[in-house]
């Protein structure tokens, strides 16, 4: 079957949300008009990226007005919203939420928050704890948001999870310049290792990247949707609005794992025994900072808790 | 020898889209530069130029007495070429009014208070005109601390913050920057045969490999002077970093409520933009 995904690759305002609501509706409706069954918007669109400290006054509980109204927008087009998701006991979570029909069809809460360099999530966020794929009208697919792709366990979870496509909202900043490129250093890397996913997991990768300028800090665009065989089904503009459409064919991804069955041949118990060992003592790296001591390696430390690492 | 990776043409997109941005955003379409017949103020004029359309930027010639003629006719070129508005406004009789009533100031104190007399006019402007000014300190001058605070450093938006003064030099002559004011001796002209490289005792070439190095690709001490830099040049090099760090921050604050400005109350700059 084919589908028809768009991705919304837009500039929105820093901590308005009505406003960013409007602009989700204008989308929608351009998209609808071009046939898309289903509408990416980018990490944290309808809040703005850089919110610091106002992370508290754009977030929204799953029972707020703001989301009564997007599941109403959905029953036209089914779209996956970037927003401040606000948990019960009041967490506030960097999620995308997938609404299908005039409900909420899943809700992912981004697991890596970046928290380095120009990068202060953790600082504002809490982390999700889970990676799930998930039944929609279209098949069974995954949402990821941005630094979560960089981790590459997340993406085989994915697609261990039988994910035939995955959705990345990101809001991508961009950085470092080389000459003769037409792109930016990291917008590069994306689109390599965007490449480089779709083909090692034999899955449609759905890429969906922000524009505009937040305190100097630029993104750069460039949103992109990839088949199984790692050809751009399409592509949008550098650094500038857009909103693109591609065919989601998911006959080419069956295509692809006949041709070649990696996740078939996937031995998942020989991978959970090897992480389980590895989780149980700290890593050959860490030993090798000292000399290893006579009559064999003794690990010293305490146990890693589980699941979490301590920044 | 590494070269600090430019590619002027992708750069000059990225910034004229900042400026347009970042200017727009505020509610404005217009922005003040001063322009001094240097590069930095001419490279950020023409690139204003292209971001808003000539007609939306206003350059300010600011001479005292003693300026250079050659800095006037090369601010002059600017604006011929770019087709801005522009405006001269001499600062001699304020400055020299200023200071007959402390004679004895040196050279330092008188250049200090020229830049920002120049800032102050370039503001009046700005509110006059209902526009931004436009920034010119570069990454060089920022991480050097050579500039004055709350003079030429301060602005409302600058698109050449994270460029060295080589990469500046690079994209002024692809963006059409009149050759005359790319190739000459940077200076502040703040007083006479004043060069930027007489006077930080190094040219821009050698620092701004040694800060790209140091800064952008995080090479240690050690690495930089296995790479050939002289320790003594690294040692000032990074000494004129810590010593001026006070001039890229905001004013301290004594702490004493729950949230403080600028420390735990944390907003972006463009808040609801």
């Amino acid at each position: 079957m084919s589908y028809r995904f768009g991705i919304a690759q837009i500039n929105p305002k820093l901590g308005d949300v009505e406003a960013n609501l409007a602009l989700y509706e204008e989308k929608l409706r351009q998209a609808r008009d071009k046939g898309v069954e289903l509408l990416l918007f980018p990490e944290l669109t309808l809040t703005g990226y850089f919110l610091r400290d106002m992370v508290p006054n754009v977030a929204l509980k799953l029972s707020s007005r703001v989301i009564r109204h997007l599941k109403g927008l959905s029953k036209k087009v089914g779209f996956v919203a970037g927003m401040v998701e606000e948990s019960s006991d009041y967490r506030f979570f960097n999620a995308a939420i997938h609404f299908e029909a005039g409900e909420i069809r899943h809700v992912h809460r981004k697991v890596y928050l970046p928290t380095y360099g120009m990068f202060d999530e953790q600082r504002y966020f809490a982390r999700g704890d889970r990676i799930r794929a998930y039944d929609t009208k279209f098949g069974r697919i995954a949402i990821l948001v941005c630094e979560d792709l960089w981790h590459p366990s997340t993406i085989g979870l994915a697609a261990l999870d039988g994910a035939l496509a995955i959705l990345c909202p990101s809001a991508s900043p961009l950085r470092g310049l080389t000459e003769g490129r037409v792109q930016d250093d990291n917008a590069r890397y994306w689109e390599m290792i965007n490449q480089a996913y779709a083909e090692t997991f034999n899955l449609f990768l759905i890429f969906g990247n922000r524009v505009g300028f937040e305190d100097g800090v630029g993104f750069w665009g460039g949103s992109e949707i990839l088949d199984p065989f790692g050809k751009r089904v399409a592509k949008a503009k550098y650094y500038d609005e857009d909103l693109i459409v591609g065919e989601v064919a998911f006959e080419s991804v069956r295509r692809k794992r006949t041709m070649a069955p990696i996740l078939r041949d996937e031995d998942l118990d020989l991978t959970i025994n090897e992480l389980m060992r590895i989780r149980e003592r700290p890593s050959h790296l860490k030993i090798q900072e000292k000399a290893p001591r006579k009559g064999g390696l003794k690990v010293k430390g305490k146990k890693r808790t589980r699941g979490r690492k301590k920044r | 020898m590494n070269q600090i990776p430019t590619n002027v043409g992708l750069l000059r997109s990225i910034l004229v889209s900042f400026i347009r941005n970042e200017v727009q955003k505020v509610g404005v379409d217009r922005v003040v530069v001063g322009l001094s017949g240097g590069v930095d103020s001419s490279l950020s004029a023409m690139l204003a130029a292209e971001a808003l359309g000539q007609s939306h930027i206003l350059g300010v010639m600011l001479p005292y007495v003693s300026s250079s003629p050659e800095s006037l006719s090369h601010a002059e070129l600017v604006v011929q070429k770019s087709g801005i508005e522009s405006l001269i406004v001499d600062i001699t009789r304020q400055i020299d009014a200023y200071f007959e009533q402390f004679p004895v100031a040196d050279q330092r104190r008188r250049g200090n208070k020229m830049a920002r007399e120049r800032m102050t006019i370039l503001y009046d402007h700005s509110a006059r005109w209902n526009a931004l000014v436009l920034g010119t300190s570069n990454k060089t001058e920022l991480l050097l601390g050579y500039g004055t605070l709350y003079g030429d450093m301060a602005s409302a938006i600058n698109p050449l913050g994270d460029l060295y003064k080589t990469q500046v030099w690079a994209l002024a002559e692809f963006v059409g920057v009149p050759e005359v004011i790319v190739s000459k001796k940077p200076s502040a002209d703040l007083w006479a045969g004043q060069t930027d490289e007489g006077e930080l005792g190094f040219s821009y070439s050698e620092v701004d490999r040694l800060l790209y190095l140091m800064v952008d690709e995080r090479y240690s001490r050690e690495e930089l002077i296995a790479k050939g830099f002289p320790e003594g040049f690294v040692d000032d090099v990074t000494l004129r970093i810590m010593n001026s760090q006070f001039k890229r921050r905001l004013p301290v604050i004594a702490k004493i409520s729950q949230r403080t400005v600028d420390r735990d109350f944390r907003y972006a700059r463009d808040w609801g933009k």
